[in-house]
């Protein structure tokens, strides 16, 4: 893998003459956006790493308690015409997948010069954003309803799910833990994403220049493939 | 707008060319599509295959989300390396424990003459029967001079 | 201190420049908010070598207790408690606040890109974000030891470390805020080897340095985020008593060192690899020879890196793992081995029929080669399951990481720090001192740690704080041998700070270096270069040929 080298040679070191972007320590700007998405490629394999590790221990976990794991997602699903089916973890999949495809046709529209589209478009993937906390919300209020609390808090007293064993209460850890740390991350991603709203009503995108577009981008689609990792190991097993 | 250099353009319109409203539509009905799969399936019990079939439908998705959302499929090699290894250290970590976990021996050890007609543990020494025990309190402080 | 001509040399081309990175701006705020590698590598190891300095003196408190079996310490009793926290905090301190993040922070930050021939690190603004995480973390140490204080081990095993008072969770905050530090570093120079090399330098043309560098930036990237969820869950298990390591409530201990040393074990080569990074450079420099097997040390790095990743068990191998995970982790451990033992060989070639020249860096390597040697044997009795039984937990164990953390990293990491001292100060630091310093070093620290082989194969357990009379005369030698080091380190601090007196007249390549770094003045101008260089020779080009004017 080698340098650019001609970019350097034809631009005499002094790289893109015009663009207000361009960070003076990298030769061009092809080179600056080819770093900084290598650069945020990087930290999405800490992220993934980092939650990684929530999906460990709650994969052993699990084959520790196994019987009280099972029981415990039954919590996790709803009454949908009688029978128990996981709505709100479905529909936030679904939130989620759309609000991928929202942020992505922002960064297609931030490429190719549509300013209104833009914003347009991020504006959405906020609002599903939040449709997605506003469900976790709900979620989160039933739960502490009902007792079913992590660790020390763990205070159900309903026939199912007794506070006999550990198992209980440790499942919900995690799942307050997992869940919680990806509401802490979209809540974060929501951030990111209206400062990517202003700057981009005032016209800082363009096809010259749409790195932090991208790269928010790469960012909001690696939280959605979190959660597409978490809906099936809370809420499909049975 | 400021003035490009002619590669520069180049640049972005090839950039541009990459994906496009088209193809991230068809993504995202490849995606919807497979969650109403995976949510069926769960409604069919495969014993142990369950969690595979899950993982197995779960990651068929990521993919999709990783080479069209996220352009794996069109940009240099070294991000998708970065993802990849990413998931493999992980597979390491999650490997490498289970297999110790997984392994351990019983509460009798292989190598114990048979029990089966032993004195019966009594319930208050069974950790399976026992009453939880009392909510930690961390220990008290030491005794101790600042 | 004659300069030496070599091929790389241009003695008396250039004017020195009148301004430099350290004299360009002045006042604070052009020190706190600068993005340039340069000062930011500065002020790390200003940083780091006060966090060496306080970890050495819970050091010397150690040493100082252990020199009788009634722990004494100036007269007074060192209870139990006292002891631990002196060991914890000697251990975390230089863990976290100086091995990890010394060479990365400090040289490599000053040294790659100009090693790269580049302007400045991928993100100069990410560097100053890890300087000031650091900053934070050593803060929030340093209140934990004075609000509190640990006395769990470095290693806060559960489910002691999740139930006994002390400053437990602020701590490992800490070590938290260290680890993003450390993770940011990593990610920093990752993105830096890949897209910021001078035009005519491949992979293959790159200094040994930077493969060393890389490798370790990769190992940050990859394993510090498990020790941040670690810390996580230690910390709510502490808090909420969630259940996942505390068996009392249904956890397994076992399973905090699974997690633990899946992030700790390739931490080790974080260790490890900037100063054999360190060594690849000052071996061919002071052999005047080409390295010898370039291709088998870059890739020998690399897989080091990636093996660390598959030998965690090996220090866990009487915790209570099942005997397949051991058996299999002490076969991979073996493995781990056989990169180092090619490094090693492939330096000692290197200095065969070389011009060897025995200036203070060369001391350093010198003494690294001998003690890594131990360092990395020693280890191959603890990852053989028979012995370790035996060895785990006993001052042998304490002995080995010593030899491979202290005797090996710190050597070269104060190896490296001389020779890149002209570079980074424009000073030549005094020769004469330096030989001398260096020669204490060595005897100092073996006479510290050598004894501890003994110590520990006898029986003496680690973390204790009396003992059975018997291996007294060993500790005794042993508290002795750490006033050596002592005062080798009080002489490198001296003779280092007194350069900086002298005026700014070293030269450009004082050793003779081949690599890019030693093109630029002494010390460099804030951006490296006056014109991009382009790399017009192989990596440690010691043929003979016309000085270049």
């Amino acid at each position: 893998m080698s340098t650019t080298t001609t970019d350097v040679q034809s631009h005499g070191g002094h790289g893109e003459p015009d663009n207000p972007h361009h960070q003076h320590h990298f030769a061009t700007m092809e080179q600056q956006f080819d770093t900084s998405k290598l650069g945020m490629w990087l930290f999405l394999a800490t992220e993934i790493l980092l939650f990684g590790g929530l999906f460990v221990g709650f994969g052993l976990m699990q084959s520790r308690y196994p019987r009280e794991f099972i029981e415990a997602h039954e919590h996790l699903k709803q009454d949908v015409f009688g029978r128990p089916f996981p709505l709100y973890g479905a529909i936030n999949t679904i939130v989620l997948l759309v609000s991928s495809w929202t942020m992505v046709m922002g960064v297609n529209a931030a490429q190719t010069d549509q300013k209104k589209k833009t914003v347009r478009y991020l504006v959405l993937t906020i609002l599903l954003a939040c449709v997605f906390l506003g469900i976790k919300y709900v979620e989160y209020s039933h739960k502490f309803h009902d007792g079913l609390l992590p660790g020390m808090f763990y205070a159900h007293q309903s026939e199912d799910l007794i506070k006999g064993t550990h198992g209980y209460a440790t499942f919900f850890a995690f799942y307050f833990m997992m869940t919680g740390l990806h509401g802490i991350h979209v809540l974060v991603g929501i951030g990111l994403l209206s400062w990517l709203v202003v700057r981009a009503r005032r016209g800082e995108f363009s096809s010259e220049y749409y790195t932090p577009v991208d790269l928010v981008g790469l960012y909001w689609h690696i939280v959605d493939m979190i959660w597409i990792y978490l809906f099936p190991l809370y809420y499909l097993i049975s | 707008m400021s003035s490009l250099t002619e590669s520069h353009t180049q640049h972005t319109e090839a950039h541009a060319h990459h994906g496009g409203p088209k193809i991230y539509t068809a993504n995202l009905f490849a995606l919807l599509f497979l969650t109403v799969i995976t949510v069926a399936a769960a409604s069919f019990n495969f014993g142990s295959a369950n969690v595979v079939i899950a993982l197995a439908i779960a990651t068929v998705k990521a993919i999709l989300v990783g080479l069209f959302f996220m352009h794996l499929i069109w940009d240099k090699p070294v991000n998708a390396i970065i993802l990849i290894a990413a998931f493999l250290f992980l597979g390491i970590f999650l490997m490498f424990d289970f297999l110790d976990v997984g392994t351990r021996d019983h509460l009798q050890p292989r190598n114990m003459p048979n029990m089966d007609n032993a004195t019966p543990v009594p319930d208050s020494m069974n950790p399976l029967k026992a009453a939880p025990p009392q909510p930690l309190t961390p220990a008290p402080a030491a005794e101790e001079h600042k | 201190m004659e300069p030496v001509l070599t091929s790389g040399a241009r003695i008396g081309e250039r004017p020195r420049p009148k301004k430099n990175y350290l004299n360009e701006t002045k006042g604070f705020k052009s020190w706190a908010l600068t993005v340039d590698h340069k000062r930011i590598g500065i002020m790390y190891l200003v940083g780091t070598l006060s966090a060496f300095l306080l970890g050495g003196i819970f050091a010397l408190l150690v040493r100082l207790t252990l020199l009788t079996p009634q722990h004494k310490l100036f007269g007074l009793q060192v209870t139990a408690e006292t002891y631990n926290r002196f060991f914890t905090l000697h251990g975390a301190i230089m863990v976290f606040l100086f091995i990890i993040p010394s060479i990365p922070g400090s040289l490599t930050n000053f040294v790659l890109p100009l090693m790269l021939g580049a302007k400045d690190v991928a993100f100069p603004r990410l560097n100053l974000a890890s300087l000031y995480l650091w900053i934070v973390g050593a803060i929030m140490a340093i209140a934990s030891m004075i609000i509190g204080a640990v006395d769990t081990g470095w290693t806060f095993y559960t489910p002691y470390s999740t139930t006994t008072s002390g400053t437990v969770t602020l701590m490992t905050a800490a070590v938290f805020v260290l680890g993003f530090s450390s993770i940011f570093t990593g990610l920093n120079f990752v993105a830096t080897v890949h897209k910021l090399r001078a035009p005519g330098m491949g992979w293959f043309d790159m200094p040994l340095f930077v493969w060393g560098m890389y490798s370790t930036a990769v190992i940050q990237v990859l394993a510090t985020p498990v020790l941040g969820i670690t810390l996580v869950l230690l910390m709510l298990e502490r808090v909420f008593q969630i259940g996942i390591f505390d068996s009392r409530i249904g956890g397994d201990p076992v399973l905090f060192q699974h997690f633990f040393w899946f992030y700790s074990h390739p931490a080790v080569y974080i260790m490890i690899l900037p100063g054999m990074a360190i060594i690849s450079e000052l071996i061919p420099t002071f052999s005047r020879k080409t390295i010898f097997g370039y291709r088998a040390i870059a890739y020998s790095s690399v897989s080091l890196a990636l093996l660390s990743f598959i030998v965690w068990g090996h220090h866990m191998f009487v915790a209570g793992q099942s005997q397949l995970a051991v058996v299999i982790f002490s076969a991979l451990t073996f493995l781990v081995a056989i990169p180092s033992g090619v490094k090693v060989f492939n330096w000692l070639t290197t200095m065969y029929q070389g011009n060897i020249s025995l200036e203070t860096p060369m001391l350093y390597a010198i003494s690294f080669l001998m003690l890594f040697a131990i360092g990395g044997l020693t280890g191959i009795f603890l990852g053989t399951l028979s012995t370790d039984v035996h060895l785990t937990d006993t001052y042998f164990v304490v002995a080995h990481f010593h030899y491979v953390m202290m005797g090996s990293t710190v050597t070269a990491f104060i190896g490296g720090l001389h020779y890149w001292w002209p570079k980074m100060t424009g000073r030549m630091p005094s020769e004469k001192w330096g030989r001398i310093a260096a020669v204490l070093w060595f005897i100092g620290f073996n006479a510290t740690f050598l004894p501890q082989f003994i110590l520990g194969s006898r029986g003496m357990p680690r973390r204790y704080y009396n003992y059975l009379d018997q291996f007294q005369p060993l500790h005794a030698f042993s508290t002795v041998g750490s006033w050596i080091i002592g005062l080798s380190l009080f002489m490198t601090a001296a003779y280092l700070l007194a350069s900086l007196r002298k005026p700014m007249d070293a030269p450009d390549n004082p050793w003779g270096g081949t690599t890019m770094e030693w093109q630029t003045s002494s010390p460099p101008i804030t951006h490296n270069f006056e014109d991009q260089p382009v790399l017009e020779h192989e990596p440690y080009d010691y043929r003979p040929k016309a000085v270049t004017h």
